[in-house]
């Protein structure tokens, strides 16, 4: 798996968090966020990372920028052990690494200006001050395509779509390699959501940015990725080149999220994969497919055993027993 | 979401036609806008605030100074017989004007109170935010302590602390001082725990900001309005303790004045000299709600949600 290429190699990553009760505040179960992921990503490529809300997704791209610390596994950035701080030291670490939120207002601290917002990351790490700074933070405004004038605002006088605008050059401010997108328009009007995604890839383009896209509707993702990973309830259930996932799933979980997304023909109506029952909790999970008490496929075996993420077919990752698959053209 | 966008424009427009051509004072005049009470309490604190400073300037009489054959003078507002300024609020039992006592006496009380809330609340709010911010065993250490210190009645520390280091301005200040941090460390602690949780403190550590600067730099300022708000609380509350520990005779020692002390000084003259413990009385009530009202004001003020309410 290791390459010159890989910028960003994911190994079996694990997080629990403790469920504190009782006198003692001693931890009395665990909520399986992650458990046991692996992914790599490509220099200048993307990774689209789908499931829906509380799957584990946002607690991975927390784990890969080393804002959480994880239970167990590791993460290799251009192959240095990120938790490693001899190998890698975080301040480093950090000019490579950055993030873009899905909510950019609350990230920001409201009582400055869209000028020390953006340009914090220059301060705090040296590498501007003064009238270097400001024409920093006017180029870094130009190139997410905001006017330079917009410095002296604050940030609740911006709309949703310049917010998050200001959000990416923040991020760019110290011209990472790679950046995690949490949902980043997922808070967005959709009229400005094309807007804010065609500037994501055109500065992937020009900086040869590598992603790791973190979002709960596939459609998105698709736009952006060259690989598109599933999960569920804190595993991952198949990972594929997007391509690939869209033409064959592998996976029932995937095929009912395909399903999900509309037909753009109001005439046209599809047969929908449509899910019943519950997500289970992710606190102390049984064992066997998470996946299992929703699935039309599941077999006795499915209960009892978890299966395991295994290339099915060349570059195409799936976690599944039952021999699914499916091909209809969805998208 | 449009919505908000026309009501920010709105909002910007309101403050900034009007805010360009008017000076400093007429600005911070807008701030009292519909809360006059806050307005007048304000400048009843300021005018408090000027009187004790300039007191050697303002009081007609040197407050330390007896003259027995002019004792317990009542109010009045004719010259006296020997001449001079009148004893618009009487004499005491030494003879002592107590308008001049009172303008003194505020200085003390004013001093030891400032004094009591820069100090404990800048120790207290450090504490509370570091607390706050690491958790843990460092948190557990701090907040037992402010546990085992608030099971005793504040006064009471206070008069312990006195007795041992002996009584006197100073004295009074530092056990003021001990009992008096732990609220603000308290109040810095819980507004903390709400701000270490946010988007905008994960923001800054992903951009790699060093934790004071996180601390100091963006989680204090967005928490400040409340603990301001405690400081001028503490204000009234810092005056109340110096009068009640002069009046029980563990604070300032005469010949110096203090308004707790005037009121425990004449408590034996009550049934012929109201005038002896009724204007102390009066002023430290009047000082007291005055700067509870503009705390009121504060929180209001430096609330983003509470603004433009009224």
């Amino acid at each position: 798996m290791t390459n010159a290429e890989d910028i960003i190699i994911v190994k079996n990553l694990i997080k629990h968090f403790p469920v504190r009760g009782g006198l003692m505040g001693k931890p009395t179960s665990w909520v399986h966020a992650v458990d046991d992921v692996s992914f790599t990503i490509k220099k200048g490529q993307t990774l689209g990372l789908v499931g829906e809300s509380g799957c584990g997704k946002t607690t991975v791209g927390r784990l890969v920028l080393n804002l959480i610390k994880p239970t167990g596994g590791e993460v290799y950035f251009e192959n240095k052990n990120i938790y490693d701080k001899k190998q890698c030291s975080e301040k480093e670490f950090r000019k490579c690494a950055q993030i873009i939120f899905q909510d950019a207002f609350s990230s920001f601290d409201i009582r400055k200006n869209v000028e020390s917002i953006v340009g914090e990351p220059l301060v705090v790490h040296g590498l501007a001050g003064g009238k270097e700074l400001k024409e920093r933070v006017a180029e870094l405004l130009r190139t997410v395509g905001l006017k330079p004038e917009i410095a002296r605002e604050y940030p609740h006088t911006l709309s949703s779509g310049q917010k998050q605008c200001v959000g990416i050059a923040r991020s760019l401010a110290l011209k990472p390699k790679f950046i995690v997108g949490d949902e980043p328009i997922s808070a967005l009007d959709v009229s400005v959501r094309a807007q804010v995604l065609n500037l994501m890839r055109d500065l992937q383009e020009k900086f040869n940015l590598t992603y790791l896209f973190i979002s709960h509707d596939i459609r998105v993702v698709q736009y952006l990725s060259n690989y598109i990973a599933v999960m569920y309830v804190g595993k991952m259930v198949e990972m594929a080149p997007t391509e690939e996932i869209f033409a064959h799933r592998l996976h029932p979980y995937t095929e009912a999220l395909l399903t999900a997304v509309p037909i753009e023909d109001p005439r046209l109506r599809r047969p929908r994969e449509i899910l019943q029952g519950e997500v289970p909790s992710p606190v102390d999970p049984p064992p066997g497919c998470r996946f299992y008490p929703r699935c039309h496929y599941a077999m006795k075996r499915c209960k009892e055993e978890d299966p395991q993420l295994v290339e099915k077919a060349p570059g195409h990752f799936a976690a599944c027993f039952a021999d699914f698959h499916s091909s209809e053209r969805i998208i | 979401m449009s919505q908000d966008i026309q009501t920010n424009a709105q909002i910007q427009i309101e403050l900034r036609e009007p805010e360009q051509n008017r000076n400093a004072f007429q600005r911070f005049l807008r701030r009292f806008s519909g809360n006059s009470l806050a307005l007048i309490a304000f400048i009843v604190l300021m005018v408090i605030i000027a009187v004790s400073i300039f007191a050697p300037y303002i009081a007609p009489y040197d407050p330390a100074k007896s003259d027995i054959v002019h004792r317990l003078q009542p109010p009045s507002l004719a010259a006296p017989a020997k001449g001079g300024f009148p004893h618009i609020l009487g004499t005491d039992q030494q003879g002592r004007d107590v308008l001049s006592r009172l303008i003194y006496g505020g200085r003390v009380s004013m001093s030891v109170a400032f004094a009591v809330v820069a100090v404990a609340g800048a120790i207290g709010t450090v504490i509370g935010l570091i607390s706050g911010y690491f958790g843990g065993w460092v948190d557990l250490v701090f907040m037992r302590l402010v546990d085992i210190q608030s099971s005793f009645p504040g006064l009471l520390v206070a008069l312990t602390f006195v007795m041992v280091l002996g009584p006197g301005q100073r004295n009074l200040t530092i056990a003021l001082l001990i009992v008096g941090w732990m609220i603000h460390a308290r109040m810095a602690r819980s507004q903390v725990l709400t701000a270490r949780e946010s988007t905008m403190v994960e923001s800054s550590r992903a951009i790699g900001c060093s934790m004071p600067r996180i601390l100091f730099g963006h989680i204090l300022p967005n928490v400040i309005s409340p603990l301001i708000t405690t400081y001028v609380l503490e204000m009234a509350h810092m005056i109340e303790a110096e009068a009640n520990m002069s009046f029980l005779g563990y604070g300032i020692q005469p010949p110096a004045s203090s308004w707790g002390l005037m009121i425990g000084e004449g408590r034996q003259y009550i049934t012929n000299a109201w005038w002896l413990v009724v204007f102390p009385g009066l002023i430290i009530g009047i000082t007291v709600l005055c700067l509870n009202l503009v705390g009121n004001w504060v929180r209001e003020e430096f609330d983003p949600l509470q603004k433009g309410r009224h």
